[in-house]
């Protein structure tokens, strides 16, 4: 009968945890399967590189910041990536914020302080969009949770036990890199430009942003469009997961923990139970 | 079997005086120490201690968690992710809260499962069962007015479409519907009352289960035999024998849980939900969470209209009834035999059963067009005609197996000889 319990087991896990993802992104007929790169924060053990989201967030400041905002993010959430609080506070220093009212009723700007979110390049959405050609860029704070690809049968089962969770990341990683002229007869909107990893249509507003040597790296990490395109990543699964490093530390003790409290708990349950046939 | 013979026997002279006020160490001794359980009962049996486990951990970090949430529609989204970046072990709570639905239901299938492969629902337990589905049924709504609460994309978007099938009820079903969402739409007004009823309905169910537990413990526990008790060897005391196998069930139970609220958060969600919600912006698939799916499939699988009914409310009478006809298995089961083990062909058809849901929880999961529809449809046939007129046939055609006389006798067959006399001594004078 622990047959039972296994095959229940198993079926609800299949049927139910396999699903959840089945259906995520559900859109992505048209869209080519993510390519997966290796990332320093997956696995039981995984950390964030610090030294690849500082230069995550330089791309970032440099490139992506004209157009999309971080919101969530605030000046003081940069010393996890590594600096101290005089460089986060010089680097807040750069920016204007608009604070107020004071006493006599007005507002000001003042340069920004650790406690600052990161400026929007907008004002509001309405002018983000009017600048784009209508399509309003999406603010990046969560952006490396809020896209996955399908993973589709049987993948999403092994998914569980290869403890995959980097679709986010691995999606944008291959977006930004995998912009490329459109096969022929396909047709694409004017002012929109071909991705086939784009799931959400065959061809996106976003111009491709990156090419060689835009961002000037000063670790000796190549400057390329493909090491950009990896650090911004990294760096944007940092911004929507910034507690990844302490979940995955606590998690292990948490395991270990179970583990031991369950073979405990076994052999007390054999010692009970060796009283009498059951 | 807790016909009045209590055996507690208050000791100090502080128990003497509260026994003779409130006897409550009298009910708790008598329903958690000396209650008997069959003794041939298997892991399957460990799921409601389970069950309750995880009511009080989604109980728990509910409250946490409602302490820092805010329910409007400008703020939800953001308070959500303040909880997720700045509360302190707010992420973890978060975690715990939004994977412990899906466990929460993962361990209610497997015990609603086990309820029908050893017959569990049948006569003297019609009531039990009862009560049973309706947890169930209120485990649904505080699922799905908890999935609204992050106010995400697929939040509203799912709140829009179910509570957009009681648009499909002809005369009543628009106001109906709008009485329901306090608006036209789902808005904050949806949003304020649906996160109320979140914080009530847990407290419902704690309610429900305490009758539960209480109309078990009236009837006593099946065992997988089916064969009811019949003397004191038949059974063993729940504490130490229950109580140290339901921990290690548990245990084993929430390393699963811990190694997806650690290591795989997100992998029962949607990534939609990432998405502050949208009125303007319609996701390409709506899908509910995965243990709705198979209601779903059902749902969409009505396609064509039937005599006055059209597929839309077809549709939604089919989901509900797949749902309500839980409430008549006691009645559609006509077999005097209880345990599947017994019974080859039942046997048979409930796997089936069990891998259609799964099969239809799939479906549920892709897009309501091509084959997936002829293949829903299919599903939910089968679905329906499980329970009529597969069950109640079943009971009059079915060659059974002989049922064993007892438990005891069950188990030393198992073990391979002994005499029953043997094992007549009452397990607490032994060893």
């Amino acid at each position: 009968m622990k047959k039972l319990v296994s095959t229940l087991l198993s079926l609800a896990m299949a049927a139910g945890l396999g699903t959840g993802v089945a259906m995520a992104a559900g859109d992505s007929e048209y869209a080519k399967a993510p390519r997966e790169q290796d990332w320093s924060f997956s696995g039981p053990f995984g950390l964030y590189d610090k030294g690849q989201l500082q230069r995550g967030l330089k791309v970032y400041i440099e490139v992506c910041a004209a157009c999309h905002g971080l919101d969530r993010i605030a000046f003081r959430n940069f010393t996890e990536l590594g600096y101290s609080e005089d460089q986060v506070k010089t680097l807040a220093s750069e920016y204007e914020v608009t604070d107020g009212p004071n006493e006599e009723g007005e507002m000001f700007e003042r340069a920004a302080i650790l406690a600052d979110y990161f400026p929007n390049p907008f004002p509001n959405v309405e002018a983000a969009a009017y600048a784009n050609n209508g399509a309003a860029p999406p603010d990046l704070s969560l952006m490396a949770k809020a896209r996955a690809a399908t993973r589709g049968f049987p993948q999403f089962v092994f998914d569980i036990f290869t403890m995959y969770t980097e679709g986010g990341p691995d999606y944008l990683y291959s977006l930004l890199t995998g912009y490329q002229d459109p096969p022929q007869g396909v047709e694409i909107t004017e002012g929109t430009y071909y991705n086939p990893y784009f799931i959400n249509g065959v061809s996106l507003a976003m111009a491709p942003p990156l090419s060689d040597e835009i961002v000037t790296y000063d670790d000796g990490a190549p400057e390329t469009v493909d090491q950009y395109a990896k650090d911004v990543s990294a760096f944007l699964m940092w911004a929507a997961e910034p507690k990844l490093e302490e979940r995955k530390s606590l998690g292990f003790k948490v395991m270990i923990f179970i583990l031991i409290f369950s073979c405990l708990l076994y052999l007390s349950k054999k010692a009970v139970w060796s009283r009498v046939e059951h | 079997m807790s016909g009045g013979h209590s055996t507690y026997e208050p000791k100090t002279g502080f128990e003497k005086w509260v026994d003779s006020r409130l006897p409550l160490p009298r009910l708790v001794y008598d329903s958690f120490v000396a209650y008997p359980t069959p003794r041939n009962l298997n892991y399957a049996y460990t799921f409601g201690a389970i069950l309750s486990v995880m009511l009080v951990a989604q109980i728990l970090t509910g409250i946490v968690l409602a302490m820092h949430y805010a329910s409007s529609t400008a703020g939800a989204f953001s308070s959500v992710e303040n909880i997720m970046r700045d509360v302190n072990s707010g992420w973890l709570l978060r975690y715990m809260h939004q994977n412990g639905a899906s466990f929460f239901f993962i361990a209610v299938y497997i015990h609603m499962f086990r309820g029908m492969y050893y017959g569990s629902y049948k006569a003297p337990r019609e009531i039990l069962w009862i009560l049973g589905v309706t947890i169930y049924l209120l485990m649904m709504a505080t699922g799905f007015m908890g999935y609204v609460l992050p106010w995400g994309q697929m939040s509203f978007w799912g709140a829009t479409v179910i509570t957009g099938f009681f648009s499909a009820f002809p005369l009543v079903g628009e106001p109906i519907q709008q009485w329901l969402l306090g608006g036209f739409a789902v808005d904050n007004p949806t949003l304020n009352r649906f996160f109320s009823l979140h914080y009530l309905l847990p407290f419902m169910i704690a309610g429900v289960v305490v009758l539960h537990v209480w109309a078990l413990h009236v009837t006593g526990q099946t065992n997988p035999t089916g064969v009811e008790v019949k003397s004191k060897t038949d059974t063993v005391p729940f504490t130490p024998f229950a109580t140290i196998k339901d921990a290690f069930a548990t245990m084993v139970f929430l390393l699963v849980f811990a190694y997806f609220i650690f290591y795989m958060p997100n992998y029962l969600g949607h990534p939609d939900n990432y998405v502050e919600a949208n009125p303007l912006v319609t996701p390409a698939h709506i899908v509910p969470e995965w243990y709705y799916l198979p209601f779903y499939a059902i749902l969409r699988a009505i396609t064509f209209n039937i005599g006055p009914i059209d597929s839309k409310l077809g549709g939604v009478l089919a989901m509900f009834a797949s749902i309500l006809i839980l409430f008549l298995l006691p009645w559609l089961d006509t077999s005097k035999v209880r345990s599947a083990v017994y019974r080859p062909w039942y046997k048979m058809f409930f796997w089936l059963f069990v891998a259609n849901c799964v099969f239809l929880g799939w479906l549920g999961s892709k897009p309501a067009e091509g084959t997936y529809v002829v293949m829903a449809q299919i599903g939910t046939a089968y679905y329906f005609l499980f329970f009529f007129p597969i069950l109640p046939l079943l009971g009059l055609v079915e060659k059974t197996r002989p049922v064993p006389n007892s438990i005891t006798d069950s188990v030393l067959e198992k073990s391979g000889g002994g005499k029953p006399e043997a094992a007549t001594a009452a397990p607490e004078d032994r060893g």
